[in-house]
């Protein structure tokens, strides 16, 4: 209990009327980080619960972990098959942690850039620190392909969390997904590097396309460029953590298990890019069939982690199924329609995060007009 | 109201676009380069200042059922005018400008103006007026058109600042969204700065 008496004996420097007092969020950030702090709320309506923010986070981090892991040694594994003369014949460690270290930079870059912003902000104006960035910081590097220059990391993470985030009013005020929004300015505002032919390079000089650009060139009653276990398993390339729909279903498995993400919005995401792909592939508009869509690109990664995100989405059941099934179907609708964007699951999340107020607005006010009703015809 | 005042509070304290909210519209459009942007801001100016000029001459004799019209025809006219003069002295910017000069006529700035203060006002103070509110509105879109332009290309006036030191440009600065963000920032900064413009 050392580390205990420490934050004890250093804390009245950092309350009020202490020499580091205007340091209070960050001391006040890394000490509920360590401990559960012992105090409790004292009013207005709350829940008992042993689960306070940070502790939902960790959980979905912890389900980040597989997807992750699995993303470091894909990138390692890719570089080998394009030809990387010093991994020709590297075992699973060599391969893993030659990606653990192209991966690595990338998450640092968007843990500090954006821890940075929201200290600051939580000290300007004497805030707790949220610890909604946890995971963004993690997502980010995730959702981006791996070769994407540090300063556009960085950049794309400070747009995200100054212009989808604080302006909002911080964590849980946000409209859009901050994760997301961030891929989303990469990809606008430097779209030769996030996308097209040249953005898949493992190797210093070696530049490959992603699957998701491969599919959109493919022609009828040729191969498929990746088997279905390959785009099960994820050996194929990709953004970092997009690729595996395998671990991301472990992912889904843990935040399903301990309550954090709605199945609703999961199944509905999944049903409504099914639903769109079979319909597609009956009017004969696309080549393949509808459940290698959920399989490729970020469509999973997008249906259990950023979907799910619960400050974006849609908050009443009914609106969760609306919500959901709007997003895979319009993800799928992107990509087939679209030729411009390969990728739709972006596009289709951060539209219905617009969209998410207006469907719940509709839902309360169609459950209020049903039980007037209700009432009428007791009367 | 006092001269001087009358002249910088359109500039800062209560500008059109960042204050009053108006012109949007055009600052999203021409913001892409400086140059058009400078254009735009001061053919708004011109045509403010004079329809303004003009409607507070016109005020004493003018019955009410029928100012819009008037003032339609007068702003029109002005509008008219600069298009003409753009597309024969400044035809590429006129080009790059396309609708938005004759758009003018709809900026609620310019009617805006001439209703609330060029009705009720003698000529001089009304032409002070225009100028000093056609120039906040100018001051914004020049503003903005600098960050875009030097962000997006890279260039402020079609000069080469930026690439020569390897600057990669940002694309999303070249669209509108951008534009609209970036007006957001300026009335953050002018926000904080100015306490008596915060809601409580």
């Amino acid at each position: 209990m050392g580390l205990r008496k420490f934050v004890d004996k250093i804390k009245p420097t950092f309350s009020e009327g202490g020499k580091l007092s205007f340091l209070h969020s960050t001391f006040e950030g890394f000490e509920t980080f360590l401990f559960v702090p012992n105090t409790t709320t004292a009013k207005g309506a709350h829940i008992r619960d042993c689960n306070d923010i940070k502790r939902v986070m960790i959980v979905v981090v912890l389900a980040l972990i597989p997807t992750m892991l699995f993303g470091m040694y894909n990138v390692g594994y890719q570089a080998q098959l394009s030809g990387c003369p010093e991994l020709a014949d590297a075992g699973v460690m060599a391969l893993f942690w030659y990606g653990f270290l192209k991966v690595l930079p990338t998450i640092i870059v968007s843990y500090v850039v954006g821890l940075g912003i929201e200290f600051t902000f939580a000290q300007k104006r004497k805030h707790e620190i949220n610890e909604g960035f946890l995971v963004t910081g993690l997502l980010i590097p995730l959702v981006m392909p791996v070769s994407t220059p540090l300063w556009i990391v960085a950049l794309s993470t400070a747009f995200a969390v100054i212009i989808g985030k604080e302006v909002f009013g911080g964590t849980g005020m946000n409209v859009f997904n901050p994760a997301l929004l961030a891929r989303a300015f990469a990809f606008f505002a430097y779209t030769p590097q996030m996308s097209g032919e040249k953005v898949w390079y493992t190797v210093d000089g070696q530049t490959g396309a992603t699957a998701l650009e491969q599919l959109s060139t493919y022609e009828a009653g040729a191969e498929l460029p990746y088997s279905l276990s390959d785009a099960f398993f994820g050996f194929m390339p990709g953004s970092v953590g997009e690729t595996s729909t395998c671990a991301i279903l472990i992912g889904a498995a843990i935040l399903l298990f301990t309550g954090v993400a709605s199945w609703r919005i999961m199944l509905s995401v999944f049903v409504g890019g099914l639903a769109f792909g079979y319909l597609f592939d009956v009017a004969g508009m696309t080549e393949f069939p509808a459940y290698y869509h959920l399989l490729v690109g970020g469509f999973a990664f997008g249906a259990v982690f950023m979907a799910t995100d619960p400050v974006t989405s849609a908050q009443t059941n009914t609106g969760k199924w609306i919500y959901g099934f709007m997003v895979g179907a319009l993800a799928i609708l992107i990509r087939v329609v679209n030729p411009a964007y390969p990728e739709g699951m972006m596009l289709s999340i951060l539209f219905m995060n617009a969209l998410a107020p207006l469907i719940d607005y509709f839902v309360v006010e169609r459950n209020i007009a049903r039980r007037k009703k209700l009432i009428k015809n007791v009367k | 109201m006092k001269l001087s005042k009358n002249f910088t509070n359109p500039l800062a304290a209560n500008n059109p676009v960042i204050v009053q909210i108006l012109g949007i519209c055009s600052a999203l459009a021409v913001t892409v380069k400086l140059e058009p942007a400078l254009v735009m801001g001061l053919s708004v100016t011109f045509v403010c200042a004079f329809s303004n000029l003009i409607m507070s001459l016109l005020r004493k004799g003018l019955p009410s059922r029928i100012r819009i019209i008037v003032q339609l025809v007068v702003i029109a006219t002005l509008v008219i005018v600069v298009d003409q003069f753009l597309r024969a002295y400044m035809y590429e910017v006129s080009k790059q400008l396309s609708v938005y000069v004759g758009l003018i006529i709809t900026n609620c700035i310019v009617m805006g103006r001439v209703e609330a203060f060029a009705l009720g006002n003698k000529p001089w103070d009304s032409f002070v007026d225009g100028v000093a509110n056609g120039l906040g509105y100018a001051f914004i879109l020049v503003l903005v058109a600098f960050f875009r332009e030097l962000l997006g290309s890279g260039t402020l006036f079609g000069i080469d600042i930026l690439n020569r030191f390897g600057y990669v440009g940002n694309s999303l600065m070249l669209f509108p969204p951008m534009a609209l963000i970036i007006i957001g920032c300026i009335i953050w900064v002018h926000r904080s700065l100015n306490k008596d413009l915060q809601e409580k």
